[in-house]
């Protein structure tokens, strides 16, 4: 069952809506720009599997991807 | 010398595919309708109004426009009668293309990321309590002319370091720019002149007396080759916040409370679970996206398989994109816990709203504060709700019952 995943935000797509940070706010982190990037080296913890998808569908600028690895 | 003082008249519309106009009354009341009607007939249509003028009706056809600084300039940001001469430092960044878009947007995010909204948050739920507390004892209220208008303007007053006092002055400015100043130039440029006229003498003072607020940020602001900024530069930018972070906020609350008043079942559910309203709030943000934009078509293209030329503009309605049902399953239903939700009410691309995470904020704390206090309300039926015209749409005129007088 459960794969390890894996939270990136593409930094070039990034435009700072901070979604992905305010749904999930253990996996993201902002620069001062606020502009998101992974916190750590974006490991998804067990049981934060679903705010991961969830910041993942609600970022307007569809910069997050979840790898299964 | 031409004659600026005279407002074009725009005839009714009859042909909305081909002749759109978003000036005309019946846009104005309930523009979701026509949105579809545009949407079935092509992913961009075009309009001989406004010196020419394309509307992508797509929420793909609004991203690629929005991701494409090449063939888009931000240079003009409203749809309007006239094309004057592009003014130097009009509101940056809003009005700069790349490559000199960049420097000046980074020069404002860190004044309004997530953490820095945290903190004006009390400052908020004291305006919108001391605003509530202007009418609660009544029973009846404008909450668009007493309550939702003065959110934004006193927060943006207070990041500014202006007086809320100057609350109406601010509030005609923008009125005559977003919304007469479509159709009159001479509204606009007198208002521009005012807000100009009214920033430099507060730039003057904090040349002697240096604040804690967003003017003397900006003044003391250096450009990437370490320079201050130029005044222009400084005044464009004072005038985009204040034009900004007014009526946007000020329309996306009016429009919240438009909805409960009449939902009395989402009413019931936010007020049970008050964790909901965030979500909540995203979803009344995609519904009733209160921004469009525009932009100019500098170089020929295609977009969604539509050509377009140049020297048009485009409206580049956010707004209709959120109804896009190819985007969103049950695009016309308010759906307030809506999981995902990848709406455009704050744009796409590099012009992102600045202001975001404080309309958000106030999004939230306005709605929380007048659900705690006023619970139950309804639409009142002897009142007429009135809406603004163009590029921000939100109720001007909001009677609401609630209480004893329901």
């Amino acid at each position: 069952m459960a794969e390890r995943l894996k939270v990136h935000v593409d930094p070039d797509k990034c435009q700072g809506h901070a979604r992905c940070k305010a749904l999930a706010p253990e996996l993201f982190e902002l620069d001062e720009y606020g502009n998101a990037h992974a916190a750590g080296d974006g490991t998804v913890p067990p049981g934060l599997e679903d705010k991961a998808w969830l910041a993942k569908s609600n970022c307007p600028e569809i910069a997050i991807d979840v790898i299964e690895e | 010398m031409s004659d600026v003082s005279q407002p074009a008249a725009h005839p009714p519309v009859t042909d909305w595919v081909n002749d759109f106009d978003h000036t005309d009354p019946q846009w104005t009341d309930d523009p979701f309708p026509i949105w579809e009607e545009l949407r079935a007939a092509s992913p961009v249509v075009h309009t001989e109004r406004f010196l020419g003028c394309y509307m992508p009706t797509t929420y793909e056809a609004v991203r690629e426009i929005a991701n494409d600084t090449e063939h888009f300039s931000s240079r003009r940001i409203i749809v309007r009668d006239v094309r004057p001469e592009i003014a130097r430092n009009a509101a940056p960044p809003i009005t700069s293309d790349p490559p000199v878009h960049k420097p000046a947007k980074q020069l404002l995010l860190p004044p309004f990321t997530p953490d820095a909204m945290k903190k004006l948050e009390p400052r908020m739920r004291a305006i919108c309590n001391e605003l509530i507390d202007g009418f609660i004892a009544d029973g009846k209220v404008d909450a668009a002319a007493r309550y939702s208008k003065y959110i934004p303007v006193q927060a943006i007053a207070h990041m500014l370091g202006i007086p809320e006092s100057d609350s109406d002055l601010f509030i005609n400015w923008i009125h005559m720019i977003l919304e007469l100043g479509i159709k009159d130039e001479s509204k606009l440029l007198q208002a521009v002149q005012e807000m100009s006229d009214y920033f430099r003498a507060h730039i003057e003072e904090r040349r002697s007396k240096p604040t804690d607020d967003l003017i003397s940020y900006l003044m003391n602001a250096k450009d990437k080759e370490g320079q201050p900024l130029e005044e222009s530069h400084v005044l464009g930018s004072l005038r985009l916040l204040l034009i900004a972070g007014i009526d946007t906020t000020w329309s996306a609350i009016g429009s919240s409370l438009w909805h409960l008043a009449r939902t009395p079942a989402d009413r019931e559910r936010l007020i049970a679970e008050p964790s909901l309203i965030p979500t909540a709030v995203e979803e009344l943000l995609r519904a009733y996206s209160p921004v469009t934009m525009a932009r100019e078509v500098v170089k020929e293209t295609t977009i969604s398989g539509c050509p377009v030329k140049t020297g048009n503009m485009v409206l580049l309605s956010f707004p209709a994109a959120n109804r896009d049902p190819k985007m969103f399953p049950d695009a016309d239903k308010v759906v307030i816990d809506r999981r995902e939700n990848r709406h455009a009410a704050f744009g796409l691309g590099i012009h992102r709203c600045v202001g975001s995470n404080l309309a958000r904020m106030e999004m939230q704390v306005a709605l929380e504060e007048w659900l705690k206090r006023i619970p139950d309300f309804v639409l009142d039926p002897a009142g007429t709700v009135t809406w603004s015209q163009g590029t921000v749409r939100g109720p001007r005129q909001l009677p609401i019952l609630f209480g004893r007088a329901m």
